[in-house]
């Protein structure tokens, strides 16, 4: 279920925008001495800084012959900067106890930084470190290269990766959308170092650079923090355009073979850009349908009815220049058929008559009070506060979130759901599904 | 916890619905997370009893109008008797499915009316359920989960499809993961005759044949105040919490049937253990050992925080002594490791695990591996190496203080595996004390190889293979 995980992570990561208790909390806009922008929440219970940010230009900037190259830079930034080799920073990050992360996603290269705050100052002296001065040293290169292909090599035979692969790739083909940001068997072997010092260099820039902070500090060190970690970029990024682009081979389904005892299914089809007026409605809409509680519909007809599955979910996913909605399940090769049935039905009752007043109101209820539970960490608030500014939401969306889910009417909803989940369905499966082949489906 | 030993092991945790299933869900589950000294938070921690035995521990949390609550009963999949695997797992997912006074799905109705979170979880010696909501539901949450205590009703009706949904579980977590496979054989080897060798999911044949009958019995059995603990952590202040415990769960009846737990014990061991397990899914072979060691309450003073402290050199992060050692040094592996799981009530074990390069053979990673290990019994440790663990350890129990549900499942963990809140308020102390002698000492005592079982996951490539798999 890795795949689909991470896709549930992701859209998770991305809807339950901030609100630790909207009440208790205060977002401050700074300006670094150097003129480098940041929101701040001061936070003064837990000793300790949690920092996120994120840099316009993800995997969808891999050459299609290098898929692969933005990921294996991210592995790398840790492993040696500026004069320290890869064994003295990890010494330096360990000594201090610092956590630093990082993570490529198809439009975003996003990090973390977590650091107790005696040792701030030289958290962020090494992560300025590792942004402008990475080594990529070949011995390192080839070492963490090797866990690359070996992870690759795993995913070959894995279910999960095989239908969420094929998902992509089926509905974007061509596009960078359409490839895993980890590259493949064929392509991570010809990323050379200068491949991912061409990365970071036209990526780590100082233009299209969000931060956000989380912790016991005031506005003025926090400034000062930034600027050790960032000041030293370049000012602007040099990305290559990213095309705007629909999921396409809605209405087929794809099988593909391998011997597991269980099927691992996705689906999924056209969904709503994060800027369209009606996103918040399809939002609350899909949670009626399958989004991550215990009484959606999904849940309801698949698992608790009928034992058909473990899991099963689906969750709206959008990025700049895409918006899908997709889902998944795991279910015994002889019952994937009546799975994927009333999977299917659900989502065609979803587009017909919409949900009921009752589920709408339930879900809005939901949605409103899952806002303050579900950041209950610094650093899932900073991470929350870096996706509000990505989004391009403004600093007061959370003041502002409730007044948009109580405008969603039943009307609304049912509208929404006719225009999310009428546009036909791309499914694959990885298994050996009694009963399923590849092809068109007909209802 | 944070700890960075994301190995190969399988989290002997398994939870009700897979959206909390990253990977980081289940170490931190299933791992202990250490504790916070006291004084380096102004939040005191509460203990009570209530006089039917149930156990109050009280965390306080004042940054939102939050709590987090949870009920840990004292039973897991090593009470279960034989022939019964997977069942206290499986009363886990039974326990949702409603109370005469309250039918199937109004809990998870309430909960999700105020946006709540909910789950539940069961291990070897314990099975939880869980709640976070806003702080002033928190009164509504423990009368739910006190009427569940004594009042569940099932019929085949719904204990049927359920028995699906863990088969299929199983399926997902087992059946579908080699890696998982290999985990299961190793456990089941490892231990002789301790019920910690079946898997807590189940052997799918037993879980097959689970009934309605067994699960009530179960529930009947050992579910009761005098077998749980309540860990609230959140915006309430300690007595407000107790006076609502004593107006919810303090009214329900001590269970007579719930004894001290006395499980059959392992015997010395005596012979190197190893196996195989081929797999036509295997694209990367790996080898995993566990050895048979203490856990936190059976250790006598100073073993299992040298124990902790060992693993971590041995096995966390790029300088780590199996990392550097294999894959940055003797390029032998493409990734190597270690864990050590402090919390069990019986013994506990203590992993290792490492992934060839493809010019290498599992023999020759293992003997690499045992290399490494009789280096750290003959030479010891370094004094950095000891700081540096040390205090990450230490720095990670800071870190557990900003999250609520951290430091209730850290509590709730260690107070149903035999700890106390004492113990846990002096981990950091305990850490601190370890010396580079006590590391190495446990090192020789504990890494012996007739305490442990070897696994190789190899590809299947016999003619049969597609048939079997």
């Amino acid at each position: 279920m890795t795949r689909l995980v991470a896709c549930l992570a992701l859209a998770l990561l991305a809807l339950f925008a901030v609100a630790p208790a909207a009440s208790a909390m205060t977002i401050e806009k700074i300006v670094s001495p150097s003129g480098i922008p940041a929101w701040l929440v001061r936070e003064h219970a837990v000793p300790l800084v949690a920092l996120s940010y994120a840099f316009h230009g993800g995997s969808s900037q891999d050459d299609a012959d290098k898929t692969g190259a933005a990921n294996l830079a991210a592995d790398m930034l840790d492993e040696g900067a500026g004069d320290l080799d890869s064994k003295t920073y990890h010494e330096r990050l360990e000594n201090r106890a610092i956590d630093l992360r990082f993570r490529v996603g198809r439009d975003y290269f996003r990090g973390s930084l977590r650091t107790l705050n005696e040792h701030r100052d030289e958290a962020f002296e090494l992560l300025g470190l590792a942004l402008t001065k990475p080594r990529f040293e070949a011995d390192a290169v080839e070492r963490v290269r090797g866990q690359e292909l070996a992870g690759l090599r795993r995913e070959t035979t894995n279910p999960n990766n095989l239908a969420s692969r094929s998902w992509w790739r089926t509905a974007f083909p061509g596009h960078p959308y359409g490839r895993e940001s980890k590259g493949t068997l064929e392509t991570v072997p010809r990323i050379t170092a200068g491949d991912l010092r061409d990365y970071v260099r036209r990526t780590f820039a100082r233009n299209e650079l969000t931060i956000s902070i989380v912790g016991d500090i005031d506005a003025e060190t926090a400034g000062k923090l930034i600027d050790r970690a960032f000041a030293g970029l370049p000012k602007s990024n040099d990305l290559k355009p990213v095309a705007a682009a629909s999921p396409s081979n809605l209405g087929r389904r794809i099988v593909i073979d391998i011997n597991v005892p269980q099927a691992v299914v996705n689906f999924g089809g056209q969904g709503i850009a994060r800027h369209d007026p009606d996103f918040m409605a399809a939002y609350i809409v899909n949670h009626i349908l399958g989004g991550g509680s215990f009484s959606s519909r999904l849940y309801r007809e698949v698992r608790e009815k009928r034992g058909l599955a473990y899991g099963v979910s689906d969750s709206l996913v959008w990025f700049r220049r895409a918006a899908v909605v997709i889902g998944g399940t795991a279910t015994r090769a002889d019952r994937t058929a009546d799975a994927l049935k009333v999977i299917e039905h659900e989502i065609k009752r979803m587009a017909e008559s919409g949900p009921t007043a009752d589920e709408l109101n339930e879900a809005k209820a939901y949605i409103k009070g899952s806002y303050a539970l579900s950041l209950d960490t610094s650093s899932k608030i900073a991470a929350q506060l870096t996706q509000i500014q990505i989004d391009d939401l403004g600093i007061d969306y959370i003041q502002r979130r409730n007044g948009l889910i109580d405008g969603v009417g039943i009307a609304d909803a049912k509208l929404v759901a006719k225009r999310l989940y009428s546009g036909g369905l791309l499914v694959t499966v990885a298994g050996r599904p009694k009963g399923l082949t590849s092809g068109a489906v007909h209802e | 916890m944070g700890r960075n030993n994301q190995g190969y092991k399988v989290p002997n945790v398994t939870f009700r619905q897979n959206v909390f299933l990253t990977a980081a869900a289940m170490l931190a589950a299933a791992l202990a997370a250490p504790a916070l000294a006291a004084g380096e938070s102004d939040s005191k921690v509460a203990d009570f009893t209530l006089p039917n035995g149930l156990e109050l521990v009280v965390i306080p949390d004042h940054r939102a109008p939050v709590v987090t609550h949870m009920i840990w009963y004292k039973v897991g999949a090593a009470d279960e008797t034989p022939g019964k695997s997977g069942l206290a797992h499986f009363l886990e997912h039974l326990m949702f499915k409603g109370t005469a006074k309250h039918p199937a799905g109004q809990f998870s109705q309430v909960v999700s009316h105020v946006g709540g979170r909910e789950n539940a979880f069961t291990s070897y010696d314990y099975t939880g359920f869980f709640q976070r909501v806003p702080s002033e539901k928190l009164k509504v949450v423990m009368e739910f989960e006190a009427d569940r205590m004594t009042g569940l009703q099932l019929t085949d009706h719904v204990v049927l499809p359920e028995r699906d949904v863990i088969l299929e579980e199983q399926n997902q977590r087992v059946r579908n993961n080699p890696r998982a496979r290999l985990s299961e054989q190793i456990d089941a080897a490892l231990f002789l005759n301790s019920p910690y060798g079946k898997p807590v999911i189940g052997w799918r044949h037993e879980m097959e044949q689970l009934s309605r009958d067994d699960a009530i019995g179960f529930y009947r059995r050992f579910y009761g105040p005098n077998g749980a603990v309540v860990v609230i952590a959140g915006d309430v202040e300690p007595q407000a919490a107790l006076k609502l415990a004593q107006e919810t769960y303090g009214k329900l009846k001590r269970r007579s049937t719930i004894l001290p737990r006395h499980r059959p014990q392992e015997p010395p061991p005596v012979a190197v253990r190893s196996l195989t397990l081929a797999d036509a899914r295997v694209e990367q072979p790996i080898m995993q050992r566990s050895y048979l060691v203490p856990s936190a309450n059976t250790a006598k003073q100073g073993q299992w925080e040298a124990l902790e402290v060992l693993a971590h050199i041995l096995g966390s992060g790029n300088n780590s002594r199996l990392y550097r050692g294999l894959v940055v040094d003797k390029h032998v592996a493409v990734s190597a490791g270690a864990w050590y799981d402090s919390s069990a009530l019986d013994m506990a074990r203590f992993g290792l695990y490492g992934a060839p390069r493809q010019d290498v053979t599992l023999p020759q990673l293992e003997a690499a591996v045992d290399a490494v290990i009789a280096q750290v019994i003959s030479k010891g440790v370094t004094p950095e190496e000891l700081e540096r663990s040390k205090t990450r350890l230490i720095a990670d129990a800071v870190y557990a203080h900003d999250s609520q549900a951290s430091m209730a499942r850290w509590y709730g963990e260690a107070l149903t595996t035999g700890s106390t809140v004492n113990d846990i308020e002096h981990w950091p102390d305990r850490i601190r004390a370890v010396t580079a002698e006590q590391v190495q000492d446990a090192a020789r005592q504990w890494l012996d190889k007739r305490r442990s079982v070897t696994g190789y996951l190899i590809k299947d490539t016999s003619p049969q293979a597609e048939k079997r798999s």
